[in-house]
């Protein structure tokens, strides 16, 4: 028994994730004793909150990531759906529910995702090369062909959705308040369903073989083209949802704020130790990078770091963060060193 | 006599213009263990490939398990027996044994959902098959060789298998890993499993092979009984070449050593390694694979300085800490996984020629000099009998022994003193090896000092003035080739 105990050990601190929440909790306990602020209920539900579009857009990110690509065009992607979805309703003057956008965006979202997975999964052409040039046209359709400018009303579905809320929070020393979206909904249904799909559909397993060796995947009967090209089909679904449910909090449609996300969103995957060349990952770890990513860019402030020092505080943990995980796994392939015999063996 | 399990008749198979394969006939029956020899583009995974059904042949039939096909589609070669265990072995480094082993079946079922519990107990019925033990929680890139090839094993006999085809399977394997895989072929062939085994080593052809085809340039050269098959009969068919195996004799030996070592260790790695080499010899280091030669061989490069003891070159203290500075002594090497380390594979076979004499090959300024660059590679094409139509194609387009003296080519512009091959066979044909080992000791006539690190035990003892056999970390024996045999290096290994 005790050895089993052992060998858990071991094999825990072998992963990524640990030591994630470890510096997630070192950083939130800091931010604690300088603001006093951290742990109060309006704070931890803003978090919650400011975590659902970047977390959706972390899942997306995630998949791609696992099955060996890599996708840079999902803000592109997401701003032109939301974008084409907002002014079409606002054209017809749609008064009903925010159902209707959703379908909408979604529709448009698994189209342009169908694009990228045409030329990744049929063509086999690289995915940053592929993904670089549609984030291109993504964004010249939203400039060019629908001319874009900030919206600054929307639907009166969408703001009404935008505007729900499941439960606030008050906090009871500065009465500062605080919403829970009804769209931290959604987030929690999809990282649900992507979890059962990673763990129990030959679908997902199919994304970690692939990642694994493409080779392997397609000798050993995996649909490969069909399972990238579903996969990307469904990032673009996972990354427009996230676009309506940003324009929903946001009450307005700006064609290029989510624009430059993309960055960070990788980053925080990795740092919760998915490796970027794919295979290896988790989703909690994934979850737990992009929360550390969101506390930065939300709480630092709270500590009196001024915010035009945040990105450098960002791209130091993601150095640190990706490094850490470098050293691990140079340190399992390190070569055995042997035993020297002693001259008396002999 | 025994129907045919797999009867394959006039083959024929082209690729734009080149034939492949010419009327080749071939068969096997069931617990048969049936080698497959040739050189590198002699057709064999041509062949492997038609009988699992990824290439279709022009012409020519095939007949399995009593059932005729025109051509075979890869399902209908799996599911009518047919397993190919390839050299990668198609495994998933990052998933588990338990998901490595159950896939396929899984797959094959169609199945659209994962239970875990049936995957665990499909991998448990797969490894017992073969008694092989493994946690199935384990992550295969975790694996050694051996038992990753355990896993393509394993994986290959839940499908009601009458034919296994391995290719090339020994390749990455030590002595007593072999050993283990031969036990396990012959269980399987008490099972009236065949298998197909392609190698070009020739020990184990003779060990463990019942017959034999040997294919050269897409033809059938021969078949039959291993037990009439001898050494030379063998490379004779395999070359179309008659050899005669040349004992090196170191003709002009320096007097004074180009390079001695004084007690030269680097911690968890080797100790206390003293030699001298002189200009104009061969010195063979052999040794297991964790004896501490190819830590050795790095340390005289500079890749793994050295951390106690001292070299010398030319009679001068010297120390060598990166290739840079073994460069600057006139050192160079030649690594083991030349396909890595040694060469540019999508780059010109030009370009890899004079990379490492570039500098010499300028005319102002960095400016390269064409006219210089062209007579260099006309010159080491020549010399090194390089067999390409273009020395413009990319590298890749090379076979293994091309491949090796293009590294070859690369440091012998370089004008060197020394040089310090790691396997340099590894993986190279017959052909190419005999013309391998002839550059070689022609070099060493020519007055170049070499040191030849390799496990290939009638290679050391054919090539080399000097072995010094290594063992856990020690030399434990320095002999005089000229008087040394196989057993008497093996009994010092062990």
């Amino acid at each position: 028994m005790q050895t089993s105990w052992k060998t858990t050990i071991q094999k825990i601190s072998r992963r990524n994730e640990p030591y994630v929440f470890l510096v997630l909790l070192a950083l939130c306990i800091l931010i604690e004793i300088r603001s006093g602020q951290f742990f109060s209920s309006n704070n931890l539900v803003d978090i919650a909150s400011a975590l659902i579009v970047p977390g959706l857009f972390a899942i997306g990110a995630f998949l791609v990531i696992i099955s060996g690509g890599i996708d840079v065009s999902f803000p592109a992607l997401a701003s032109l759906s939301v974008y084409a979805t907002t002014k079409f309703l606002l054209d017809i003057n749609y008064q009903g529910g925010v159902w209707l956008a959703f379908v909408i965006a979604l529709s448009i979202g698994a189209l342009l995702g169908a694009f990228n997975g045409l030329f990744i999964g049929y063509f086999k052409l690289p995915a940053l090369i592929v993904t670089l040039g549609s984030s291109s046209v993504f964004k010249g359709i939203m400039q060019g062909a629908l001319n874009s400018k900030q919206l600054t009303t929307i639907p009166v579905g969408m703001r009404a959705f935008g505007t729900s809320s499941l439960f606030i929070a008050k906090n009871p020393v500065s009465g500062l308040t605080a919403r829970m979206p009804v769209a931290s909904i959604a987030f929690v249904i999809v990282l649900i369903l992507v979890y059962l799909m990673m763990r129990y559909t030959m679908f997902g397993r199919g994304i970690y073989g692939i990642g694994g060796s493409e080779v392997s995947a397609h000798r050993a009967g995996f649909g490969v083209r069909k399972t990238k090209f579903t996969l990307y089909v469904m990032v673009g679904m996972i990354a427009s949802l996230a676009g309506v449910i940003r324009v929903c909090m946001m009450q307005q449609a700006h064609p290029t704020n989510m624009l430059g996300m993309e960055l960070n969103i990788i980053a925080g995957v990795v740092l919760g130790g998915t490796a970027i060349t794919g295979g290896r990952g988790t989703l909690l770890g994934c979850i737990l990078g992009t929360l550390l990513i969101v506390i930065v860019e939300n709480s630092l402030i709270l500590i009196g770091v001024p915010t035009s020092w945040k990105s450098v505080f960002i791209g130091s943990l993601i150095i640190i963060g990706t490094g850490a995980s470098a050293f691990q796994v140079m340190r399992m392939n390190r070569v055995k060193s042997i035993k020297i015999r002693s001259k008396e063996a002999f | 006599m025994a129907e045919n399990l797999l009867k394959a008749e006039g083959i024929y198979k082209s690729f734009v213009g080149v034939q492949a394969l010419k009327n080749v006939t071939f068969e096997i029956k069931p617990g048969e263990i049936h080698c497959l020899a040739g050189e590198n583009g002699s057709g064999k995974s041509t062949l492997i490939k038609i009988i699992s059904g990824v290439y279709a042949p022009d012409s020519g039939s095939m007949e399995f398990a009593g059932k005729k096909y025109e051509k075979i589609t890869p399902i209908e070669a799996i599911k009518s027996g047919i397993q190919v265990i390839y050299q990668d072995f198609s495994v998933f480094p990052n998933l588990t044994v338990m998901e490595n082993l159950a896939f396929n079946s899984e797959l094959a079922d169609r199945r659209k959902f994962v239970n875990w519990k049936r995957m665990r107990k499909i991998a448990t019925e797969a490894i017992a098959k073969i008694d092989f033990k493994v946690d199935l929680d384990a992550l295969v890139g975790s694996l050694t060789v051996a038992e990753k090839q355990m896993i393509a094993i394993s994986r290959a006999l839940m499908f009601n298998t009458k034919l296994i085809i391995m290719d090339e399977p020994t390749t990455a394997l030590t002595k007593k890993e072999v050993g283990n895989l031969f036990n396990i072929i012959l269980k399987l062939k008490e099972r009236g499993i065949a298998i197909l085994f392609v190698s070009h080593k020739l020990n184990e052809v003779f060990e463990i092979s019942d017959f034999f085809t040997i294919l050269r340039s897409g033809e059938l050269v021969a078949s039959g009984n291993t037990a009439d098959l001898d050494a030379k009969k063998f490379s004779y068919f395999m070359t179309g070449r008659e050899f005669t195996a040349k004992r090196f004799e170191a003709k002009n030996i320096s007097s004074e050593p180009i390079l001695e070592t004084k007690n030269i260790g680097i911690e968890g790695s080797f100790q206390d390694v003293s030699f001298d080499l002189h200009k104009g010899e061969i010195i063979g280091i052999t040794g297991l694979l964790d004896s501490g030669r190819t830590e050795l061989a790095l340390s005289l490069f500079g890749i793994l300085p050295i951390d106690t003891g001292s070299f010398k070159i030319n009679g001068k203290q010297v120390k060598i800490t990166n290739p840079q500075t073994a460069v600057a002594h006139k050192i160079g090497y030649l690594p083991e996984d030349r396909l890595s380390e040694g060469l540019f594979l999508n780059q010109s076979i030009a370009d890899n020629i004079i990379i490492s004499e570039i500098d010499r090959l300028t005319v102002f300024a960095g400016v390269l000099d064409t006219k210089k660059r062209t007579d260099e590679i006309a010159r080491w094409v020549k010399e090194l009998s390089i067999a390409t139509p273009n020395p413009e194609n990319a590298c890749q387009t090379l076979s293994g022994g091309n491949q090796q003296r293009i590294v070859l080519a690369k440091w012998l512009a370089l004008n060197l003193d020394i040089l310090v091959l790691n396997g340099p066979t590894v993986g190279v044909d017959i052909g190419s090896k005999h013309d391998i080992h002839e550059i070689l000791q022609n070099l060493a006539n020519e007055g170049l000092a070499l040191i030849i690190i390799s496990d290939d035990l009638p290679e050391v003892l054919e090539n080399c003035s000097r072995i010094l056999v290594m063992k856990a970390g020690r030399v434990v024996s320095d002999l005089d080739a000229a008087k040394a045999d196989e057993q008497m290096i093996l009994s010092y290994m062990m």
